[in-house]
């Protein structure tokens, strides 16, 4: 049975450890609101896979669905993300972390 | 192309109503928005301010309210001082607090940003945080770390 009402974490991380997960959720960061339609354009997945995967992510609270007339049109929701994250970093860390985040990114831009 | 547009959902054990009291209320949102305040009488085409709590003369966000149906939605127009006289600078946001199984779904719609403005990265940082900490506060009594104290939701 599916858990209905609140998205344990459990959901969250199972909804994640998944490439085509993850790449549908790169894909509504790059572009938010898109359509079944538009998400399926391009992927090497079947329209029905995407579906089952925008369900699972829907239900981790990841992805947030909205309507607009007969359309649905989807976006990333972060705040799962955001959770988990405060969770286990601490407001101090977060600079240190943030820190090394910019050294990292700005060695590997000059590095390629 | 439509403006950059964010939808936010975190799922409150928690009433309506107490959602509501704690975007309009300045003594509960001050616990858990950065030591922050929305200050408004919450009538329609009224002004409302995000200002500090301590000194309200520090105003970081100024809009309008657009639509008022306590305790299930409000929609506010946001933008910085500066940006207030100038349309493209001006955005909306939502909140939409409606029932879910035994919770409340509370959604936060940003729309008509500015693509690429520092409002946009600003809130994108801001709002989970904001989210996460009011979520924190209503189900334990404690906001996240650091979110009871102003300057929290400066983006690092």
């Amino acid at each position: 049975m599916r858990a209905v009402g609140r998205p344990h974490v459990d959901q969250v991380f199972k909804a994640l450890a998944d490439p085509s997960r993850r790449e549908l959720l790169d894909r509504l960061h790059a572009e938010a609101g898109q359509t079944l339609g538009e998400l399926c354009a391009g992927l090497r997945m079947t329209r029905q896979a995407v579906t089952k995967h925008l369900v699972l992510l829907e239900d981790a609270n990841l992805v947030a669905g909205v309507r607009r007339g007969r359309e649905k049109l989807h976006y990333l929701n972060p705040v799962p993300i955001s959770e988990i994250y405060e969770r286990w970093i601490g407001k101090f860390e977060r600079h240190r972390l943030r820190a090394l985040h910019e050294l990292k990114k700005g060695l590997e831009e000059e590095k390629s | 192309m439509s403006k950059p547009k964010f939808v936010y959902v975190t799922y409150i054990d928690t009433t309506p109503d107490k959602i509501w009291t704690a975007i309009t209320d300045g003594e509960v949102t001050k616990e858990y928005w950065g030591r922050h305040t929305n200050a408004s009488d919450w009538k329609v085409g009224s002004a409302w301010k995000h200002q500090d709590y301590d000194d309200p003369s520090k105003v970081d966000i100024v809009g309008k309210v657009v639509e008022v149906q306590p305790p299930h939605r409000l929609v506010v127009t946001w933008s910085s001082p500066e940006g207030a006289g100038d349309p493209a600078r001006v955005s909306r946001v939502t909140y939409d607090i409606a029932p879910y199984q035994r919770m409340v779904r509370l959604t936060v719609t940003h729309e008509d940003l500015e693509p690429e403005s520092d409002m946009l990265r600003g809130i994108t940082f801001g709002w989970p945080v904001v989210l996460s900490s009011l979520k924190s506060y209503l189900e334990t009594g404690k906001c996240l770390p650091g979110m009871a104290e102003r300057g929290a939701i400066k983006r690092q």
